[in-house]
């Protein structure tokens, strides 16, 4: 069915210049990422060597008051934290004892760098290791980074990720890694289309529990769901494990391509490919066609802010009917991001990094039809006629492969389909 | 080091936020990284706000560290001049910033601005965010207050309100009325809705009205002492507090202008035999101290409740919500962890809670109605509606709001009269809430008894089987008040069995 795909346009965007400025952003830091990553691994817990900003961040972030019994939390230094390191990591067992005490189900924890414990030079990979020590093999301690000063938003999960490559068992298996969190559901349906391929058995990271981790050598053949994950990426690489460069699997394209991609790996027949992705791919081009009639022939404006905005300009190009003005992205990585860039076609600014209020000039300038952005620009742009998608809610939401590919088109749609249904106030209806 | 699963107050910077965009023609230039940006979307989000905060972050990152941070401050100040153009410039740190000790406030007055400057002293790692927008505004009227002379017409400030307060909007129109009925006038209103230049006329007003002591009590102080200004003590949150209000008003100004008090129909409401079944109704108060403090007075002398508990998470507030707690015969729970709140609901199992949106969530598990009284703030809490605390209206809405959650009047009696019935029961909820009612946890009264009553009471008291069932007849929302009194009648007594017996002696031991 490849033959039902725009063919790959010429020149596409890999090539194409960047534009790079510096100055403020307006984006969260990595810490964002505990709040989907402490559901998906249920094990865990999420510590925060931080601020009082840093627990608020989350709090707010996540936009819920808190759930049930939230598996993060944050340490938050204080006055006599900061005037002598020695004390800081005495503080800190203490509060990891408590914590444990009272949380007796946790088997993994992660101590969280912040930008305070960073400029502070608090060593937390020092302070993993003498609480490994004290509480194996019941729980391991892992420490990564998700401050400002270092990660973007979703740079969180890569670097939590990243953490937990190196424990990994070495393993000679020849074996399929998909890398990327991913909500429950969206991972069940993956790992059945790969298991129809008869690519198998096939290991995720992160699991749900430490108990269901694998092992990873140089026979691991891994891809990513997610284009924010190149620190981890070089992790695995370090453990020589082979990367399968794909674009992401959004919409019924990237989907194919990315399952494509894999099936050469395994050797999977075209026959086998075609049983298995004919009919999701049947129901994912209905369902996109449906749902992204309003944005046909609509111009699209990205903000930097999830890392996702490469892989979704060209969802929304290729196969809604858009054309993106600008694609900016925190951060580009041309491992990663090259087949995604080299299927967007050629045109709109790519830019890398921010400075915010050029940004806003030029979107004004622009009056794009659809801007996707963060939480603090939205409101303000939409009173200023702009319709916005707010960048959050594509990390939050199931928008993966074949069965989400109406749901994405639809997270799009929506704000500009609602803009056509209200009738404006004070306004007679006509 | 403090483990923190969730906070009532943000930091100080988010305070100075607060002020910032709650003013016109002000700046706010905060050295912070990237991630500090998300405080933007409190503003446009919760609040609905249509502009961007006035806050410009510098935006450092780890590899600025080492090479010059001083200067992006001083390029981020400059930028921001230019583009904004505001008539003054707040400047300071964030948390991280504190710790690189760029010193914000020197640089920026190196630069030469056309514009006042005004720098801030934050501590990130003692102080919260009332503080912080506290200290910000008596920092802001400390540089641009002159004295002048007062105006020919009695005249007042209003201070206190600020972006992202409880209520404030509509608290400032309510009371700017009065004031206006009263024959006063009111020369600024600050910081929300101030401009720099009005900051500077401060001076001319007679006195001031402090709404928020929270936000607005050291700029007070500093207009009485500076401007001779004496303000108001008295919050006129509730009827009778708003009469104590006015008059307050008239010994400051002697007005004698009448007021016409028809709007306030809570006062009758209250009377009203409807509302007999609000009586004694124990509640459990937590929030700001401002609003517990205003809420335990209404809860007593305008509702007939019973106050079972109360407490504050400001710390600011502690030494005067111990005294009220005392005079109420409670102990005061001073706490900023919503744990220990929690636990102390858990305990008291009261009727109602009058809290803020976590207390709303701890109601919610726990199966007791609450409402809302207090910041922090949710999203709910800016409703499109008019929907004061302060004033007449401030009251009725009040009165409004606190009996929603309720089971009502007559409602109540059936529920007791017909306790099996498979449509109208307690484990339905209120009538009026629809399919969101919250539901009576029956997780918790199934499970938790049989371990606490055998456990967590003194002396072993054991629910007998036949008891156990007749407490279940009893309605939710005095289910647990019903188990309470008969195990605390129980260990008066020295039982350890609770029998049908024992549960009605209690009922008629308790009985008022």
């Amino acid at each position: 069915m490849n033959d039902q795909f725009t063919p790959p346009p010429t020149p596409g965007c890999r090539n194409a210049p960047i534009l790079k400025q510096r100055g403020q952003r307006e984006v969260f830091c990595g810490l964002t990422g505990i709040i989907w990553l402490h559901r998906k691994i249920q094990d865990a817990f999420f510590l925060v060597v931080g601020s009082r900003t840093c627990a608020h961040l989350l709090q707010s972030a996540a936009g819920v008051m808190i759930f049930a019994e939230p598996r993060f939390g944050t340490a938050i230094l204080e006055e006599s934290d900061l005037a002598g390191l020695n004390d800081a990591h005495a503080e800190l067992d203490k509060t990891v004892e408590q914590l444990l005490a009272r949380r007796p189900d946790i088997r993994q924890l992660f101590l969280v760098g912040s930008c305070p414990s960073e400029v502070i030079k608090l060593d937390l990979s020092r302070a993993a290791e003498r609480l490994t020590q004290q509480f194996a093999p019941a729980v391991r301690v892992l420490e990564y980074s998700g401050s400002g000063i270092e990660t973007t938003f979703t740079q969180g999960e890569d670097a939590c990720l990243a953490a937990m490559v190196p424990v990994l068992p070495a393993s000679d298996a020849r074996e399929l890694l998909v890398v990327g969190a991913l909500p429950d559901v969206v991972e069940d349906q993956m790992l059945a289309l790969l298991d129809g391929l008869g690519v198998g058995p096939v290991r995720v990271l992160p699991a749900r529990s430490i108990d269901a981790e694998v092992g990873i050598g140089p026979n691991t053949v891994y891809a990513l769901t997610q284009p924010f994950l190149t620190e981890t990426h070089a992790a695995l690489e370090r453990r020589g494990a082979q990367h399968l460069a794909a674009p992401f699997p959004f919409g019924d394209e990237g989907t194919t391509a990315w399952l494509q991609t894999i099936a050469d790996a395994f050797g999977v027949s075209a026959e086998t490919f075609a049983e298995v992705t004919d009919a999701p791919r049947r129901r994912a081009r209905a369902a996109i066609a449906q749902a992204s009639a309003p944005l046909n022939d609509k111009s699209v404006f990205f903000f930097p802010d999830s890392q996702l905005e490469v892989p979704l300009a060209r969802f929304l190009t290729r196969e809604c009917g858009m054309s993106a003005v600008e694609v900016g992205m925190p951060y580009i990585h041309d491992a990663i991001h090259g087949p995604d860039l080299d299927l967007l076609p050629e045109g709109p600014q790519i830019s890398e990094g921010q400075d915010v209020d050029l940004q806003l000039d030029r979107c004004r300038d622009a009056r794009p039809d659809l801007t996707v952005c963060g939480l603090g620009l939205a409101n303000p742009l939409e009173a200023e006629g702009l319709s916005t998608k707010w960048a959050i809610e594509l990390v939050f939401t199931p928008v993966h492969f074949y069965e989400q590919a109406g749901d994405l088109a639809s997270l799009f749609a929506r704000p500009l389909r609602r803009k056509a249904i209200l009738k404006h106030e004070g306004v007679a209806a006509e | 080091m403090k483990l923190t699963v969730w906070t009532y107050e943000g930091p100080p910077h988010v305070g100075a936020m607060r002020v910032a965009t709650g003013m016109k023609g002000l700046h706010y230039v905060l050295h912070a990284p990237q991630g500090d940006t998300y405080a933007d979307l409190l503003f446009t989000m919760i609040e609905r706000r249509d502009h961007r905060p006035p806050v410009t972050y510098t935006t450092f990152q780890a590899r600025d560290l080492g090479s010059d941070t001083a200067g992006l401050f001083k390029k981020a100040c400059q930028d921001a001049y230019d583009r904004f153009q505001p008539e003054a410039i707040i400047v300071g740190a964030s948390c991280t910033a504190e710790l690189i000790q760029d010193d914000p406030g020197g640089l920026a007055e190196t630069m030469g601005l056309p514009v006042p400057v005004i720098p801030l002293e934050l501590p990130s790692y003692q102080r919260k965010e009332n503080f912080g927008a506290d200290e910000t505004f008596l920092q802001i009227v400390r540089h641009l207050a002159k004295p002048m002379p007062k105006t020919e017409r009695v005249s007042c400030n209003i201070i206190g309100p600020t972006a992202l307060g409880f209520r404030h909007r509509d608290d400032v129109q309510e009371i700017t009325n009065l004031l206006y009925e009263l024959g006063i006038e009111v020369n600024v209103t600050a910081p929300m809705g101030a401009t720099p230049t009005g900051i500077a006329r401060m001076g001319q007003a007679h006195f001031n009205v402090l709404l928020y002591p929270e936000t607005g009590e050291q700029a007070a102080r500093y207009c009485e002492k500076t401007f001779d200004q004496p303000y108001t003590k008295v919050i006129p949150i509730g009827a009778g507090a708003t009469h104590d209000f006015i008059a307050e008003i008239r010994a400051l100004s002697g007005s004698k202008a009448e007021i016409d008090t028809d709007r306030l129909r809570q006062s009758w409401w209250s009377r009203s035999v409807d509302s007999t079944y609000l009586t004694g109704k124990r509640v459990f108060i937590f929030g700001d101290g401002t609003h517990v403090q205003t809420a335990a007075r209404i809860a007593r002398d305008e509702m007939g409740f019973e106050v079972a508990g109360i407490g504050c998470y400001n710390r600011e507030f502690a030494r005067p919500v111990r005294a009220l707690a005392k005079e109420y015969g409670l102990e005061a729970l001073i706490t900023d962890d919503y744990l220990e709140v929690e636990r102390a609901i858990e305990e008291l199992q009261p009727e109602m809670i009058l809290g803020t949106q976590m207390e709303r969530h701890i109601g919610k598990r726990l199966g007791i109605p609450c409402a809302v009284i207090s910041a922090p703030v949710h999203v709910q809490d800016f409703p499109a509606r008019y929907s004061p605390q302060m004033g007449f209206e401030g009251a009725n809405v009040i009165f409004d709001t606190w009996i929603h959650p309720l089971v009502m009047g007559l409602e109540e009696h059936l529920l007791h009269m017909f306790r099996e019935d498979f449509e109208f029961n307690d484990a339905a909820g209120p009538s009026h809430h629809g399919g969101h009612a919250p539901k009576p946890a029956e997780a918790h009264s199934n499970e938790a008894p049989a371990p606490q009553t055998q456990t967590a009471q003194s002396g072993e008291v054991i629910w007998l089987d036949q008891a156990e069932r007749e407490l279940k007849k009893i309605p939710f929302f005095v289910r647990g008040k019903a188990r309470r009194n008969t195990e605390s009648f129980a260990a008066e007594k020295g039982l350890h069995e609770i029998s049908i017996d024992t549960l009605y002696e209690a009922k008629a031991h308790f009985a008022r």
